[in-house]
């Protein structure tokens, strides 16, 4: 589903050039669930926004469903992010003056759909996320865990077939954080592909692969044994 | 994503951050209400001028003693002064064809007393064709009687303000007034209305032309108002005025003839100008009300840097991120616009109930020019927002909570 080929993300600061992601290559297939782990500073964040289209590489071809995407457009790489990607973000990134059903409908306004469309698909989802009766509040007056929650129905409305989670549970308690790694897991029983950020092993361990990452490289990646 | 969405959520980012909105908003309408106000005085006061003149009548031409125009030749000789205007040279101009009326003017400024009040009063000496041509209206009595211009009577004819300073509520008619050292009978009292551009016509007295020449020993005339037969004669019968006075002046040009016309057209233009030059300063706060309009554009896209980047996040392209801001500039200005209309017409009520006689009124053209100036300013002034918005890194934006 995703080949990444000789990906090198250089960062010029100053005179120094610092090597973000020094000749990674990588292989994802469709449905899989991967963790990223590593130090701060290892490329594992550049990694996931390089994956995300929010980030182009110096060098090095990405293959995404058998496309070429290195050579798009900024115009072309936002419609892949709308239909092909979803993110969820350690800071939720919730709009604050949106109401929790009007920041899960913004990817479809951005699409375009017709808003007769829009209302029961942003129910829906709200609805399977147990969020059904938080729909007109607003994110301030919403719990962390709920407001993840909201984030991930903005990131699956648009039905992608690619999550990309930057440490999802990093400012959540432990108990919902669970909860959350749970919705993101059952997503990816629907053949969605999950791809988290961590610092945390422990949940890095629960990923069917996991990919370690120093300064740049990729040092290990192991899969479990089914 | 479509206008009406695109709109509405710029709409919902407007109202997310609602002081900063309404002092944008009151920037851009007090920008537009003053363009709108200042021309609109401007236009009052054309309008004011253009109907003074037209109270006057309006083919009126007035005749000077003396040159006014330059005529490039060595200056006149130290003590020379033009010839006298006479009344025989005025009666000698009624009998063109294309003038109708000739009245000549003496005034002066004489002490009147009644009853041992007294008063120094402005003196018009002039005949009774001066209450067509002047178009004046009697309050009381009558005008000056129809006679010899030459031969001076002791009638008098008063101002609406004289009356009642001098009389207080009592009647003048018939009364008998001194001016100086003669006595001149009140024979009529101007009605209050006649108030024309440069001489108040309430607050003198009107004597028959020769009276005033022996009151004030002189034979000159002040000026001669001449009414032409009709609007197509002023010409003719300016050239007739010319023409008559210079053989009578042993063919020199010592007079000057004005019309009403050209009074009226240069005071036009000057107005013109002025309301113009009013608007363009006036323009200068619109202009300033862009530059607001674009730095807190400025701040809201530094302030909602995140949002920005979750907006690319999912899916929105550059040029959508453009679009939600520039919408947002437009409104602001469309919406201050309009708040400005509203500013300058309650402004225009409140003008019209101080000074009810000013015809101020907003020209259309005033409402045109200074909402689109707005609208213009206001996007152009946001299109640098919008661009650095567009423009914004994702991976940037999203950093930072």
């Amino acid at each position: 589903m995703i080949r990444l080929s000789h990906i090198h993300r250089i960062f010029t600061v100053g005179e120094e050039e610092v090597y973000a992601l020094k000749d990674v290559s990588l292989e994802l297939s469709s449905g899989d669930y991967i963790s990223v782990m590593g130090p701060s500073g290892s490329g594992k964040s550049t990694l996931l926004n390089i994956l995300g289209l929010l980030d182009r590489p110096t060098t090095g071809t990405y293959e995404f469903e058998k496309d070429q995407i290195t050579s798009l457009s900024n115009e072309d790489q936002a419609l892949v992010r709308r239909n092909k990607i979803g993110f969820v973000f350690q800071f939720f990134h919730l709009i604050p003056r949106l109401t929790a059903a009007e920041n899960v409908e913004l990817p479809l306004i951005l699409a375009g759909i017709d808003p007769r469309e829009r209302k029961p698909r942003v129910a829906e989802a709200l609805g399977v996320l147990g969020l059904k009766d938080r729909a007109k509040h607003r994110p301030d007056q919403l719990s962390g865990g709920q407001r993840q929650r909201v984030a991930i129905a903005r990131a699956t409305i648009m039905r992608p077939s690619l999550i990309l989670a930057d440490e999802p549970t990093g400012n959540l308690d432990r108990h919902s954080g669970s909860d959350v790694i749970e919705i993101l897991e059952n997503l990816n029983k629907t053949g969605i592909t999950l791809i988290i950020v961590t610092h945390d092993p422990a949940l890095g361990e629960r990923a069917r692969r996991s990919i370690v990452m120093t300064d740049g490289s990729i040092l290990s990646d192991t899969r479990k044994k089914p | 994503m479509k206008a009406g969405n695109t709109f509405l959520f710029s709409m919902r980012a407007l109202s997310g951050y609602p002081a900063r909105t309404l002092l944008v908003l009151l920037a851009m309408a007090i920008g537009v209400a003053s363009v709108m106000l200042l021309t609109s005085l401007g236009e009052g006061a054309r309008r004011y001028i253009n109907r003074e003149f037209t109270s006057l009548g309006t083919h009126i031409l007035f005749v000077l003693p003396g040159r006014s125009e330059t005529t490039g030749g060595p200056p006149p000789l130290l003590g020379q002064t033009p010839r006298d205007l006479t009344l025989e040279d005025a009666l000698a101009l009624t009998r063109n064809p294309s003038i109708a009326k000739v009245g000549p003017i003496v005034v002066g400024s004489a002490p009147v007393s009644w009853n041992g009040k007294d008063r120094e009063v402005t003196i018009l000496g002039t005949t009774s064709n001066m209450f067509e041509i002047r178009q004046l209206a009697m309050g009381q009595g009558r005008f000056l009687p129809v006679q010899d211009p030459s031969v001076g009577t002791g009638v008098a004819v008063i101002g609406h303000k004289i009356k009642t300073e001098i009389f207080g509520n009592g009647s003048a008619l018939g009364e008998w007034i001194r001016i100086q050292d003669r006595r001149f009978r009140v024979i009529g009292i101007l009605s209050p209305k006649g108030q024309s551009i440069g001489l108040d016509m309430s607050d003198l007295v009107i004597i028959p032309v020769a009276s005033a020449q022996s009151l004030f020993n002189t034979s000159a005339l002040f000026r001669i108002m001449i009414e032409a037969k009709h609007r197509d004669d002023i010409q003719a019968a300016k050239d007739a005025v010319l023409k008559i006075i210079r053989e009578r002046h042993d063919g020199e040009d010592d007079i000057t003839v004005i019309t009403q016309d050209a009074i009226l057209s240069t005071f036009d233009r000057i107005l013109t100008a002025l309301t113009l030059t009013v608007a363009g300063i006036a323009a200068i706060s619109l202009a300033v009300a862009g530059i607001l309009i674009m730095n807190v554009m400025l701040i809201s896209v530094s302030q909602r840097k995140s949002e920005i980047g979750l907006l690319k996040a999912v899916g929105a392209t550059g040029s959508q991120v453009l679009r939600v801001f520039l919408t947002e500039a437009a409104i602001l200005s469309m919406t201050g616009a309009v708040l400005g209309l509203v500013l300058a017409y309650s402004g225009l009520g409140v003008i019209l109930r101080l000074f009810p006689d000013f015809p101020v009124h907003i020209p259309v053209w005033s409402v045109i020019a200074s909402i689109l100036t707005a609208q213009i300013t206001g996007i152009l002034f946001g299109v640098l927002p919008a661009r650095r918005a567009a423009a914004l890194d994702p991976v940037q934006a999203l950093s930072r909570r």
